[in-house]
Order: C-alpha cells, then structure tokens, then sequence
C-alpha cells in the first residue's frame, strides 16, 4: 500500500520532489515573516508588565520551538537511517543540523537581550537555559562529526548515533520550567490549557511560528539538495543536470 | 499601531538597544546561514563541472594519440 513512498528513497527523485517542494517554502517563508515581524513590532499593544521589550518574543519563542522541532526531526531521520539504512534520512540528518543550531542561537541570544533588561543579567545558570546550551553543543558536535570523516557512510552513521544520544536532552529542555525552580518564565503556549496571551499579541506569534517552521523547511530542502549533489556527484543523473543547467545558462532560459 | 511616530517606534518605550540588538542579530545570522547554503550549492556545482571537463579532456587526449 506505502509502496508509492519506495522511489522517493531514491537520490534523484528526492532531489526533485525538494525542488519542486522548495519555491512553495520559500513563498511561504518570505509572507509569514514579512506579516509576522511588522504585526508583532508595529501592531501587537505592549506588554503591561515588560513594556515593549516583550516584543522579542516574536523571535525567541519560534526559534527556541523549532529549534526543538528540527532536533526531533533529525532524531526521527537518524532512527531510520541506522535500521532501514536508507542514505537519504542520513543526509536529512546532517542538512538539518545546522539550521537547528542557528535557531538554538538565535534562541539564546535573543534570550540574553530579553533577559538583561527583564532579569538584570545577560545570562544565569538556570535550567532552562542551560539545557539550552547543551543543545547547541550537541548541534555543533553532530555538524563537527559529520565533516570529521571524509567517508559519508560512516559520518551519516555515527552523526545519526550522536542525534539519537542527544534526544534525551528534549524533555529536560521542555520540562526544565516545572521541574526546577528557574527564573525562565512557564510556558506561554500549551496544547492543552488556553494560551495566557491576548489574542491580539498571540497572532503574531503564531504566525512568526508558522514563518520559523517553513524557514526551517526551506533551508533543510537547500541544504538537502546539496548533500545529494555532493554524495552523488559521480553519478551520471547529476552529469546531465549539470549540463541541463549550463544549457539553460548558455540559452539565457530560467 | 502600538506607536505614535517613528522616533518612537525605534526607542520601544526605552528598550530601543536591547530589542533591535535581538533582531539585528538574529537576522544575520539567518542570512548568514543562507548565504552559506547558497555558497555550498555553488562549490558543489563547480566541482562537478570540473570533473566533467577533465573527463572531457582524458577523452579528447586519448582520441588524438597517435595522431601527432
């Protein structure tokens, strides 16, 4: 029945199923930031308490969310690149990593400018943000991993172990404010209780989530085609598209 | 509008420095990560259209031997 997903695993068709998938993200990417950032920092009211400093939550709650969403999904990848040993997942894997440690940046830093002004201190050892950091240490070891070994079967291999090592790191990261005492505030966002914000501050958020999220997408499909490129490039499937797009060049069609 | 001019909207009631300081950054380092996306696309590219073009020249060669 699942039988139609099989040729996907193929480098080829990835590719382009992710060059077709890509113009649809970046679409949606450019109109969620643009809508995101302009209602959260014109429109959305100030904050009562935080005044408008509250307004780096548009970039320090989506990142810090998908930061977590692209290590679940390298985790999911990693899983099904070592028992079904599919090379496609590896290089999901390792096309993800770094745009999860951009965003596990962006979330701390972010996190700092909020927390100078709010908390008095750029940084506290708290549980919240230390997990925090562990998670970018661990991006940065899958990422550093990966391009230690020059054979890409046994980088995809043990970058995907190290993935799935570091999964334990997610429900300390998300269960860090009811655990510990921290000085990070609750959850502002939860599935199962009405979100504590006004619906006109909470819309932008959403929306700025939305953008994160097909950020994330457009870059994973980026970066994804490029691995294929690189592992694949003796193949005669990339000779042609090579000289597909030198024709192209040369006829001056897009 | 949360904002009566534009003075205003770039003081954020005087979290001006640490707001913009969290989106400057942020910003950059997303475009940082494109411009590295997009540069890799280019380095693999270029790697490719060179083996092709050795490979042309072997082939060309080795069509000439003998001709000189």
């Amino acid at each position: 029945m699942w039988k139609w997903l099989h040729p996907y695993a193929k480098p080829e068709r990835s590719y382009q199923l992710a060059g077709k998938l890509l113009p649809w993200f970046t679409v949606l990417t450019i109109i969620t930031f643009l809508v995101g950032s302009v209602w959260g920092l014109v429109f959305a009211p100030a904050d009562y308490q935080q005044g408008d400093s509250f307004r780096i939550i548009y970039i320090h709650v989506p990142a810090a969310m998908m930061a977590m969403v692209a290590y679940s999904s390298m985790a999911i990848a990693a899983f099904i690149a070592l028992v079904w040993q599919i090379r496609m997942a590896e290089m999901t894997v390792a096309a993800t990593a770094p745009v999860g440690a951009v965003f596990t940046f962006i979330a701390l830093f972010t996190g700092a400018a909020w927390g100078k002004p709010m908390w008095g201190a750029w940084w506290v050892w708290d549980a919240r943000l230390t997990s925090e950091l562990i998670l970018l240490f661990v991006y940065l070891g899958i990422i550093a991993l990966y391009n230690a070994f020059s054979d890409k079967v046994l980088a995809g291999r043990a970058a995907s172990i190290l993935t799935l090592v570091g999964v334990i790191n997610l429900p300390i990261i998300h269960y860090s404010v009811v655990w510990w005492n921290t000085l990070h505030q609750g959850a502002t966002i939860s599935k199962f209780e009405k979100p504590s914000m006004a619906p006109e501050m909470l819309w932008p958020l959403i929306i700025m989530i939305v953008a994160f999220g097909a950020f994330l997408g457009t870059l994973t499909l980026m970066r994804f085609r490029n691995e294929i490129l690189a592992r694949e490039n003796h193949r005669p499937w990339v000779t042609a598209l090579i000289s597909d797009i030198n024709m192209k060049k040369l006829t001056g069609e897009k | 509008m949360a904002f009566t001019s534009i003075a205003d909207f770039f003081a954020m009631g005087g979290y001006g420095f640490y707001v913009w300081l969290a989106y400057g950054i942020s910003i950059l380092s997303l475009i940082v990560l494109i411009i590295n996306t997009m540069h890799k696309r280019k380095m693999v590219l270029k790697t490719v259209k060179q083996r092709i073009a050795r490979e042309q020249r072997i082939k060309n060669a080795s069509n000439m031997e003998g001709t000189l």
